[in-house]
């Protein structure tokens, strides 16, 4: 077994209600791995399982050999927990932060100095050291946790969602850090709610409704069979006007689902429907097609696609 | 090795909260101070100058004796006199007026012919302490009136003589039965507010649960949270107790590194007391609720204001259970009575059971797992 994380049936319940649900994975050392799923599909609870801050109702996980059930104290010397608000002390300074963490981990003086040096250098937080860390901005606040979290040279990282309402920048930094990190062997924990980030990750998980749906790299996810049954295929089309274009599709035989996606059209039709009958639809309504391609789905589809599946099985049950 | 580190972090992290927020620590510190000379100045149960109305009908050698007697006890205060009984009561509805002195016409004649004089003192009864002062000291006046009707003149010796000497407080001061009692209450105050904050504010920032993943050790991060406000609190007591000598002139007649001991278990009580609030309240304002709600009854039943004894049954052994009402037996016995450790022994032994139970209590409830 390569998995660095393994989880098994994996289960919690907060009194009648099932937050998660035999969620059962694998994480491979060094990966990125991408966690997501809508608001309250139990991402949260799931990490702060691993992180040893929730005990699971039933299953287990094991992080790097050692259970979180049995061993979740030998477990938090290994992990980093960065948590989904900004949970540093905002009276204290980015530096007096950092060195509270080190010394939490247990980091003697010389390493202390060492390390807390190397993460402002690495998270580039080194010019603001003496900045009392409420009054960073949002940005610098997570660069902040995040050089507080990998202070002590953990293995694994949990970053619940760290870019939430950071800007694109920042986020883009983020990133940047997270990447070299892996780089370097770390094994990243993400959740976040961008497609864009979710591009990113090596490898990819989706929770849905506290079950895991999915699991794999985002090339494979594309691949899956109910994101694209057979005889239909994802279209792209361009048009000078996008909002009645949509329309005109979307009561278009052989046309299953649009959504405007940017500039342009995000179809998901029957095989049979071309850049013909995609014309000849716009037609109808006076408006013109501009361009018209056969692509892959997007993440953002892949999720809608298994999702839209899951509700509909359920109503049908 | 994990507990010292996870202590030491905690503490430096602490002092350096305190220091970050230098208003908190001279609001907990001066809010004492002020309530020490506010209860200590202010609180005086003895009554005197009252203020009293007259309704002279007697006009007579007897009733002009008869009132000044009154006025010269020093509990009476002739704010006015009135021409009916009406108007007696009149004042005393209006509170011009707390004591009316109703003197009928013939009092004189009635004291000196032997048929028995008289007199009537109405009482407003709205305030008890001073409604009683006023009954008694009129009867006292009264009796006084009559043995010297008896002996004609002024008599030197009564048949029975009492005299009652107090011990410890020979003045009354209330300042010596308040003082002691504040130093405890003001201590209770700073620590439990102080301590059930501070672990409190982790929670509502959110910073527990980064703590939490943390392999930090629930010892140390306990003590390292307890200890600043235990500084803090220690300060506090040299502070109260150098005003309670210098300003009240209320004198430690014990020993006073008993009097320290005895504050250092108390302290732990207090900031046990403190921790065990933080482990209930999901934010400050709960926080706020709990330790008002274990205030109230610290203040009202330990024996701070009113005495135990006095209380109904239930209340007396309800008031058992406030760590506080061992304490101030234990402050007033060591700085009023001189008490040592060994007439002192079942409070100093309830009080150190109390401190322990719920340290362990609140370390128990100390959970390193989110709820």
């Amino acid at each position: 077994m390569s998995a660095i994380i393994q989880l098994e049936k994996l289960t919690r319940k907060f009194g009648s209600m099932t937050a998660v649900k035999d969620v059962s994975f694998g994480v491979e050392k060094g990966s990125i791995f991408g966690f997501l799923g809508p608001n309250g599909s139990g991402k949260s609870t799931v990490i702060r399982m691993l992180c040893g801050l929730l005990e699971p109702t039933s299953g287990d996980a094991w992080l790097d050999g050692a259970s979180v059930r049995e061993d979740s104290e030998r477990i938090k010397r290994n992990i980093g927990y960065m948590s989904q608000s900004f949970s540093l002390y905002r009276d204290l300074t980015v530096e007096e932060n950092l060195a509270f963490y080190g010394r939490i981990y247990g980091l003697g003086r010389e390493r202390l100095r060492k390390r807390v040096a190397e993460s402002m250098e690495m998270s580039g937080i080194a010019s603001k050291r003496k900045q009392l860390s409420g009054t960073l901005s949002g940005g610098w606040k997570q660069r902040l946790a995040l050089a507080c979290s990998m202070l002590h040279e953990p293995g694994i990282i949990f970053l619940d969602e760290p870019t939430a309402g950071i800007d694109p920048v920042a986020r883009r930094d983020l990133w940047e850090l997270l990447f070299r990190l892996s780089k370097d062997g770390v094994t990243l924990f993400v959740t976040t709610h961008y497609m864009d980030e979710a591009e990113r990750c090596t490898h990819i998980g989706y929770i849905f409704l506290s079950e895991l749906m999915v699991c794999g790299k985002p090339a494979e996810l594309k691949r899956l069979p109910e994101v694209t049954p057979a005889g239909t295929v994802w279209l792209e089309a361009t048009s000078d006007r996008i909002t009645q274009a949509l329309g005109l599709m979307k009561k278009a035989e052989g046309v299953l689902d649009a959504t405007i996606f940017g500039e342009s059209l995000h179809i998901r039709a029957a095989a049979e429907f071309g850049e013909r009958e995609a014309s000849l639809a716009l037609a109808a309504g006076g408006v013109s097609l501009e361009s018209f391609r056969v692509v892959k789905p997007s993440l953002e589809d892949v999720f809608v696609s298994l999702t839209r599946e899951r509700l509909n099985a359920r109503g049908a049950a | 090795m994990n507990f010292l580190t996870t202590f030491y972090a905690i503490f430096f992290k602490e002092a350096l909260h305190i220091k970050r927020d230098p208003v908190t620590l001279v609001v907990t510190i001066a809010i004492p101070i002020f309530q020490l000379i506010v209860f200590g100045y202010a609180i005086d149960m003895e009554v005197k100058n009252i203020p009293t109305a007259v309704c002279d009908a007697d006009k007579g050698s007897g009733s002009r004796e008869l009132i000044s007697a009154l006025v010269n006890t020093g509990y009476f205060d002739i704010k006015e006199s009135v021409a009916s009984e009406a108007d007696l009561r009149d004042a005393i509805v209006a509170g011009r007026a707390r004591v009316g002195i109703h003197i009928p016409p013939g009092f004189t004649a009635g004291g000196v012919n032997g048929r028995g004089a008289s007199f009537q003192a109405l009482v407003d009864g709205s305030d008890s302490s001073v409604a009683m002062q006023a009954v008694n000291v009129v009867n006292s006046v009264g009796l006084m009136q009559s043995v010297g009707k008896f002996g004609k003149a002024d008599i030197e010796k009564l048949p029975v003589d009492a005299r009652p000497r107090v011990l410890f407080n020979p003045d009354l001061k209330s300042a010596n039965f308040f003082v002691p009692g504040l130093v405890g209450l003001i201590m209770q105050i700073v620590t439990v507010f102080l301590t059930a904050f501070a672990v409190v504010r982790e929670k509502e920032n959110g910073t527990i649960e980064t703590l939490l993943a943390t392999p930090l050790s629930r010892g140390g991060l306990m003590l390292g949270k307890l200890l600043p406000y235990a500084f803090v609190g220690f300060f506090e007591i040299c502070v109260v107790l150098t005003l309670m000598r210098f300003v009240f002139g209320v004198r430690v007649n014990g020993d006073v590194g008993l009097l320290l001991l005895m504050c250092f278990v108390f302290l732990f009580t207090a900031l046990g007391l403190g921790l065990l609030i933080s482990t209930v309240a999901k934010n400050q304002a709960q926080a706020m609720q709990m330790a008002l709600l274990v205030m109230l009854p610290s203040v009202l039943l330990s024996g701070f204001v009113f005495p135990r004894e006095s209380m109904p049954a239930i209340i007396y052994y309800f008031s058992f259970l406030i760590p506080l009402t061992y304490f101030i037996e234990i402050l007033r016995g060591i700085i009023l009575r001189g008490a040592d450790l060994m007439s002192l022994w079942s409070q100093s032994l309830a009080l150190a059971v109390y401190g322990a139970a719920i340290l362990s209590v609140s370390a128990l409830r100390f959970s390193k797992k989110l709820s």
